[in-house]
């Protein structure tokens, strides 16, 4: 491969692309709302308002109303909580894990997806507080001084949740604020109006991008991203021993933790493309977010898309080999029972489809990335309601076997929750820089007087 | 009495910002404030700057962190000791996941901590050094030098490429 070649390759970002071109194009993103975007965000809160409207009834009339039936007390709202917290890793997978690793192809992908990230776990935090049958107590989770002198249990998997998910909300909010301040500092430049200049500049923090910044900056950047990439793996670690503890056939085994995480980045990686797609198009970024920068990801799934399969085929290989009677059944009754469209439909989207992304031509494709990614949307999130619901359904006793339908209301807050998140991205869109100006500049080449072989 | 006075030099390339940044502390000017858009490898080279201390602050707060939830966790269980199904009060395995989340939340938590007051945000720099090109695609030099030797430093600054020089304040 010759020099000319290399360059061409590695330069993920079209070169017609300038400093101030940039600045333009992602301040020009925050420009006054068209009528496609409000009428999209007062659909959006139609949605949000019917699923506020579900979870009053369910406080008020208490948890009859959703699908919970013995043996199933586990269901959908578990299942959302898992799905949301899956997608939410593979935002912080692109920003810290691929900036370790100096994936040029993640910079003009990461700001999209740790905003992601960050309304994704706002969207999973919901759901523990929703399942709560009187959610006003949610604060017995949190260790307080109190008048029994008690102490919640640490040994209990929903604690160290408790601990996880909570740290994993604060750092990457800490990720995803800190990485705009300069950008923010960039708008508060541009911006004239009063209310918006006012805003950027207490939001800029007074960033004046000086040499002395720069340096305390890149620093700091570099130690949240070390933090970060261990705490995604613990949190979905920590997540997946919520099952893997107990002694539920189906839940009790070892392979959960990377099999949980692995899937995470699965989905993950399919809602940042589903997302980036149309945004791309909307805001007229394909010289920012190209090609190369869906084939990385679409790499990335082809990866984890295979971790995951593997995970399906060991699953029932262990089972038969344990030679646990309970085992073995709930694996039948997964393939077999009347659950199996749900198990069939996780198999086709998760491990069918994306065998697709094995040939250039699709993986290159951006309509066709569209559509794979949103098979594997489905496809994961019926991953957790396979793991949660059937293993529930069908446990040690005949006699306890027992079949969970979900409600109308499940179903209104489960539209709810998406319309949660997307309100926050639609917001997300239309007031922050989408596009880190900063690192965007890093990759392209820079500017000197006598040109250099680089 | 000596007048202190700001002068900036604004720069479009790399190179140039380097050699004007170079030929200053050459004669002795050490007190300089460099902008740039984003930041620069060759730049921070040229200031020849001393390490970050952040990663003092991410080391403290993280060793902090770990201390905190080791202790919290091993002094809550022996405050109200129950013996559940023969297990250890005391039981380490699981509190390590609580260590670990602690010492991620205190560690990240200070580090930002150590860049809000180590860059000092606020005062880093005059304002009357800032130009808001600086965020977009020129690069600035800064210094405060006296009245007497405004006019060599604007002969530096122009001999290494500036294209335009300001002065700013008495």
């Amino acid at each position: 491969m010759d020099h000319e070649t290399t360059i061409r390759e590695t330069t993920i970002i079209e070169p017609t692309v300038t400093y101030s071109k940039v600045n333009e194009s992602v301040i020009r993103m925050l420009d006054k709302p068209t009528i496609k975007w409000l009428s999209l965000f007062v659909f959006d809160l139609a949605v949000l308002a019917f699923g506020i409207f579900c979870w009053m009834y369910q406080i008020y009339m208490g948890l009859g109303v959703t699908g919970y039936r013995h043996p199933v007390f586990w269901a959908v709202y578990i299942t959302n909580f898992v799905f949301w917290v899956g997608i939410a890793h593979s935002g912080t997978l692109i920003s810290a894990i691929l900036f370790l690793f100096r994936a040029r192809f993640r910079m003009s992908i990461y700001r999209i997806s740790e905003a992601m990230t960050v309304f994704a776990v706002l969207t999973a935090g919901l759901f523990p507080l929703i399942h709560l049958g009187r959610p006003w107590n949610f604060y017995w989770l949190i260790p307080y001084p109190n008048q029994r002198g008690l102490w919640i249990n640490f040994r209990s998997p929903l604690i160290w949740d408790v601990f996880a998910v909570s740290t994993y909300l604060t750092v990457s909010s800490i990720f995803f604020y800190v990485g705009m301040i300069p950008d923010i500092a960039a708008i508060r430049d541009r911006v004239k109006e009063v209310p918006r200049k006012i805003i950027y500049t207490i939001l800029s923090l007074g960033w004046k991008g000086s040499s002395w910044e720069w340096s305390h900056y890149t620093r700091a950047y570099f130690y949240l991203a070390a933090f970060a990439t261990p705490l995604v793996l613990s949190v979905h670690s920590v997540v997946s021993w919520d099952f893997a503890m107990a002694d539920v056939p189906g839940w009790h085994t070892t392979i959960f933790a990377p099999y949980f995480v692995a899937g995470a980045i699965f989905s993950g990686l399919a809602l940042v493309i589903t997302l980036a797609v149309p945004i791309r198009k909307i805001f007229h970024l394909e010289e920012y977010i190209t090609v190369a920068n869906f084939e990385g990801m679409a790499k990335l799934i082809i990866l984890t898309g295979l971790i995951v399969t593997y995970a399906y085929i060991v699953e029932p290989f262990i089972s038969w080999y344990s030679g646990s009677p309970p085992e073995w059944g709930q694996t039948v009754f997964r393939a077999k029972g009347p659950y199996a469209p749900f198990f069939w439909i996780m198999v086709f989207c998760n491990s069918v489809i994306p065998i697709l992304l094995w040939f250039k031509k699709i993986r290159t494709n951006i309509k066709a990335l569209f559509i794979i990614s949103l098979f594997i949307n489905i496809g994961m999130w019926f991953e957790r309601f396979n793991i949660i619901v059937i293993s529930l359904s069908h446990e040690f006793e005949p006699g306890a076997w027992g079949i969970y339908r979900v409600s109308w209301v499940e179903l209104g807050i489960t539209a709810g929750a998406f319309a949660w998140f997307f309100m926050f991205f639609l917001l997300f869109i239309k007031t922050l820089p989408a596009l880190s100006i900063a690192e965007i500049k890093e990759i392209l080449p820079a500017p000197n007087k006598e040109a250099k072989v680089r | 009495m000596k007048i202190d006075q700001t002068i900036v030099g604004v720069f479009s390339y790399v190179d140039s910002t380097v050699d004007a940044i170079k030929r200053l502390r050459e004669e002795g000017y050490g007190n300089l404030r460099v902008f740039s858009p984003f930041p620069n490898h060759e730049i921070e080279d040229a200031l020849k700057g001393s390490e970050s201390i952040v990663r003092f602050f991410t080391l403290t707060g993280g060793t902090l962190g770990a201390l905190c939830g080791l202790t919290f966790t091993v002094l809550t269980s022996l405050d109200w000791p129950i013996r559940t199904s023969a297990k250890p009060i005391v039981s380490l395995p699981p509190y390590m996941v609580i260590v670990f989340e602690l010492t991620v939340l205190l560690g990240s938590l200070s580090t930002v901590f150590g860049l809000l007051i180590n860059s000092r945000l606020r005062r880093n720099a005059p304002r009357a050094m800032y130009d808001p090109r600086f965020s977009v695609d020129k690069f600035g030099v800064a210094t405060v030098c006296s009245k007497e030797d405004i006019k060599k430093v604007e002969e530096i600054l122009r001999f290494s490429g500036a294209e335009e020089v300001r002065f700013e304040g008495v």
